[in-house]
Parts: C-alpha cells; structure tokens; sequence
C-alpha cells in the first residue's frame, strides 16, 4: 500500500513527529534535569542540555532518602519473587488447563477470567486490613504473595501451551514413566521459553511500578520500593527537582532498557488478552 | 501407609506395605500424584491465593461498608448501622460529589482524545510507516509502561510556573505570528484549580494514548488487505477506506478498548495523586473519587465509609460500562 508522498501525507508524517517528540520529551528532560543543580533547572530558560551535577544530584538523594539503595534493593527483590512465582503458578494452571481433561475444566477456567473483572480498588481497604492481621504489614511478601499468580498469565500460558505442545508429546512421556508434575517441569517448562520471557517481563513491569499496594502495606523508609521513595521528596518547602530527577531516571532507565531490548514481545504480550477477548 | 494400620483394620500388613507387583512390561511406577488429581493441584494455588487475597477481603469490603468501625478498637468494636454510610456519602459528604465530579471530568477530557487520536494514529502506523513501524509504535507506546510515579514527578517539574518547559513553550508560541493568540502570553500556574484538571488530563492522555493506538493497530492488521486493494482499484482515497473498511470493521475493538478506558478512568488514582502531592490541589480540584476513598480510610480511618465510596464508585464503573455497552456495543 506504499503511495506517493503526496501534501496530506507529508503533512500527517510531521503531525506524527511532532507526536513523537511529545511522547519521548519528558524522559528527555528527566535525564536532561538529573544532571543539573537545583539552581540550575529553575533558571530561565531551563536547561536543554546535559549537565555535570549528577553525582551532586545523587548526593543530594541519598541524603534526602538515606535508605535509597536499600529501597532499590526491595523493588528488584519484590519484583524477581513476584516474577518467579508468577512463571511457576501461571505456567502451571496454564498446562493444566491447555493439557489435561478433567471435570469442571471449562467452569474453572471461566472462574478464572471472571477475576478480571473484579475492580481492584474495592479489594483496597480489606486487603490493607488482612496484611495487618497477617502481620505482613512493611513486609515485602506483603506486596508479591498476592499477586504470585493470575488470570492474565494463566491464560496466556495456556494460549501458549495448547499451541506449541502436541499432546502426543506429554502422552509419550507419560508411557516413558513420567510423573505429572516430571511431565511439567522437564518436558512443557523447556518448551515454552518464549511465553515465559513474555509473561516475566510483563510481572516484572508491573511489579516495579506498582505503587498503591506499597503505599497501602508498607510503613517504614526502609522498607519502601522506589516509587514509594520517590514520592517522598515531594515534601514541603524547596522541592529538590534536580535529586527527584536523578531518581526518576534511577527508576525509568530498568525499564528502558528492557523496552528496548524486547519491545516487541512486551507489546504483543501486553495486548494478547486484549486482542482475542 | 503402613503405619496407619490398625486393630480395626484388618488387612494384611504385608501385603499393604508392598505395593503389589506388576509385570515388568507394564513400567508404571506409582506416582505421588495421579494423572486424575494433578490438575487440580495444578490450578489450586490461583484459587488458594484468589480466596485469601481477593475473594476474601471483596466480601469483608461489603460486609465493612454496613458498618461504622473504629479499626484501633479491634474487630469487636463493629456496629452494624445498615445503609447509613451509603446515605452518608450520597447526602451530606460534600467532598465525594466533588470527587465524582473531577473523576467524570478527567474520564471523559482525557478519555475522548485518548480515542480520536489514537484511532488515525494507529491507521497512520498501519498503512504509510513501512519499515520505521516498530520504532515509531514503541516510542508512542513506551510511556504506558513507564513508572507513573516518576514520571508524574518529571511531569510536575515540566508544569512549574516559573521555570516549567510547558510555559516555556507555550508563551513562546505566544510569539507566533498567525497562531500566536491561540496560546498565553503569560505563564500559567499550573496549581490553580482552573487549570490543575487539564494538567492531569494531559498526563493522563499522554499516557494511555499509545496503548490505545497498539489496541487498534493489532485489530487493524487483522483486517484483509484485499479489501484495501479492491478499495483503491475502485479508486476510494485514503479517508474514504478509513470511513468505510477500517471503521466499521473495528468496532468490537472500538468497544473494548473504550471500555477499558471507562474502567481505567473511573478508577484514576496515581496521576492525580503525584502531581498533586497527596493533597487533591487547591480546592481539592485534582482529587478523584479513588483518592477521596483513600483519604477517608487511611487519613481519617473511616473504613465503613470508604469501603461505601469504594461500593459506590463500583456502581458508577458498571453503569458507565453498560451505557458504552448500549452505545457500541451493539451488533448490527
């Protein structure tokens, strides 16, 4: 469908451009910032180029959030255990679901997507409520065992499984003597690479980001995620835009370079349930 | 097994230790899970942790917004006053009307563009970017799965009065010859009520409105491209092959994707929170209902109360969703 370069065209190409630089600016201007003095971002007009004040910035951080690294620390901890147990659960129902007959099955699995739609913001005060009785309160399994498994991931995996595991496959290791959980973890766990870095990258993100659950369970400094943290610079009186900056980017640039390095993959990963529902 | 047998039981001892012998060619060893029973345990832990983290507290969140509860005086101290908190919030909690007011508003002013950009934009990807595609979808899609909370920070840095890039920007377009009225010539503050919505609103847009153009470029590649081709033989311009084929052949994602952004929308929460500070704003202009149910159960500790918002904010999400349903989601 490739046509001339007619006016409208040329026209539509600079819309999307100038679109372009509106989506990309603010991460510009986040790292633009980070390496700039307080005193110099709130000059006129505000710097446009990188600066030499990272390491003030930084400084400047730490001492604001002396538990900065530790707080790093938690969201990478919380982040990989929620990313494990998502792999192993969801992988799990999801071959369960795309590889076995068994009474109920569609019922189940129709349970299972129902959950979606359940608002999670009515879940919010209970849940804040059952940490507290758990004594999970400023506890990061506060933030990773309620999220170790779901709907989402078991329906992608099953997606997956149905469609790269011929079923003559887990039959044959089963005459072979293969226990069921065998069958799974050394037949279908090595299959399903693709689906797994897919669904882990999604967990991770989310994970990473999430910043209500925190806000809701966890009290202490020293026991916040980066956005947590972050969101505690806001205080009053001189706000430290150049230290807020710096740590932006500590928090953005992760997902950067996962982006970057599977863009496509997350995309599709993250539209697959939009895209067949 | 064996150690279970008992004077009751009278089986033979021997035999029930030993699992009796197969012939050698049949190689079943027994497992410690049967091929019956595995699924099941398979799909447990979702059910496990969906009863405890989810199921559960839903059903205590009803069971709470019927009661009025001090939660320092433990559990015992619930009083069961039946709709009062519901008539409370709806009569004489000025702050909620408030807050759906600002909710509504910030659904529909950074929902509708969210939609009307996203639309072209995604037709625009599929038919002219060719080889450039991955890149320009990823930069368009990349603030969607940025942390909100930083990002929002960068944000409020961007939107400061006295230095913020988007005065900066707009009062230099102010100088613009033939367009120049249409921007201030004076910097805005951002933190007034009157322009603290358009702020969120914005950020909420630049957010979301990627994910949308990704929702209809996946539908449209769906699309048959000799419908196209038929199309331009027939000598149909571009518009007129977006009015015709692409339009009605994307109204399924069309309804879902407006449907996520109802429900997304109606339950804004991060943005405002950051770019405001916590507080909602001056004039409590940027609090939304999600925030305002926070506030009640967590700054005032009224859970009976929030846990009624939080009922009610429900039941406006579900109404709004079946008038989209009514709306787009008819087959015709």
């Amino acid at each position: 469908m490739r046509t001339d370069l007619t006016p409208q065209r040329l026209i539509a190409y600079v819309i999307v451009a100038i679109g372009a630089v509106l989506m990309l600016g603010p991460f510009y201007f986040m790292f633009v910032f980070a390496t700039h003095t307080n005193r110099e971002i709130l000059s006129m007009p505000p710097p446009l180029w990188f600066g030499s004040a990272f390491v003030d910035n930084l400084d400047q951080l730490l001492r604001s959030l002396p538990h900065f690294w530790k707080n790093v620390g938690w969201s990478v901890y919380v982040a990989l255990m929620s990313t494990v147990l998502n792999l192993f659960f969801c992988s799990l129902a999801g071959f369960a679901f795309a590889m076995y007959d068994f009474k109920w099955r569609e019922g189940l699995f129709a349970m299972v997507m129902a959950t979606m739609l359940l608002p999670s913001f009515v879940g919010m005060i209970p849940t804040a409520l059952t940490m507290s009785w758990l004594e999970w309160m400023n506890q990061p399994r506060a933030l990773y065992v309620p999220g170790a498994v779901g709907a989402l991931g078991i329906f992608m995996m099953r997606q997956y499984i149905e469609s790269a595991i011929p079923r003559e496959l887990i039959d044959a290791a089963r005459i072979d003597g293969c226990g069921e959980f065998a069958i799974y973890w050394r037949v279908v766990l090595p299959l399903i690479g693709p689906a797994l870095g897919t669904l882990g990258l999604i967990t991770f993100i989310g994970s990473w980001n999430n910043f209500i659950g925190p806000l809701i369970v966890i009290r202490d400094m020293e026991m916040y995620t980066v956005p947590l943290a972050l969101r505690s610079l806001q205080g009053t009186g001189q706000i430290p835009w150049g230290a807020i900056s710096a740590g932006s980017a500590i928090a953005v640039l992760p997902l950067l370079v996962l982006f970057m390095l599977a863009s496509r993959r997350l995309i599709e990963g993250l539209t697959a349930g939009a895209v067949k529902a | 097994m064996h150690a279970r047998a008992t004077p009751n039981q009278p089986a033979d001892v021997a035999t029930a230790a030993q699992p009796p012998r197969r012939a050698p060619a049949a190689r079943v060893r027994r497992q410690w899970l049967s091929r019956r029973w595995a699924p099941y345990v398979f799909i447990s832990p979702f059910f496990i942790l969906f009863a405890v983290f989810g199921l559960f507290p839903l059903l205590f969140s009803i069971y709470l917004s019927f009661h009025r509860w001090d939660p320092a005086e433990g559990l015992a101290a619930m009083r069961f006053v039946a709709f009062e908190n519901y008539l409370y919030v709806l009569q004489d909690d000025d702050w909620f009307r408030h807050s759906i007011f600002n909710t509504l508003w910030l659904a529909l002013v950074s929902g509708l563009p969210q939609h009307l950009v996203a639309l072209p934009l995604a037709f625009f990807f599929h038919s002219a970017l060719g080889r450039w595609r991955n890149a320009v979808v990823g930069v368009y899609f990349l603030p969607f799965i940025t942390s909100t909370v930083a990002i929002s920070l960068v944000f409020s840095t961007l939107f400061s009065r006295d230095f913020g890039m988007v005065n900066v920007m707009l009062t230099a377009m102010h100088q613009v010859p033939v367009l120049g009225w249409l921007f201030p010539s004076t910097n805005i503050d951002w933190s007034q009520p009157g322009y603290t919505k358009w702020m969120i609103a914005f950020v909420v847009w630049w957010r979301y409105v990627g994910w949308n153009a990704v929702l209809y470029l996946s539908a449209m590649q769906t699309i048959p491209r000799d419908l196209y081709e038929a199309a331009t033989i027939d000598g149909a311009k571009p518009w007129q092959q977006f009015r015709h084929i692409t339009l009605p052949l994307l109204k399924p994602m069309i309804f879902f994707a407006v449907t996520l952004t109802i429900i997304g929308n109606l339950q804004l929460f991060e943005e405002p929170f950051i770019l405001t500070g916590g507080t909602g704003g001056i004039g409590q202009a940027g609090k939304t209902a999600a925030m305002h149910m926070y506030g009640t159960a967590f700054v005032d500790g009224d859970f009976g109360t929030a846990s009624a918002i939080a009922w009610l904010l429900f039941l406006l999400i579900g109404a709004a969703t079946w008038a989209n349903n009514r709306l787009l989601g008819k087959r015709d």
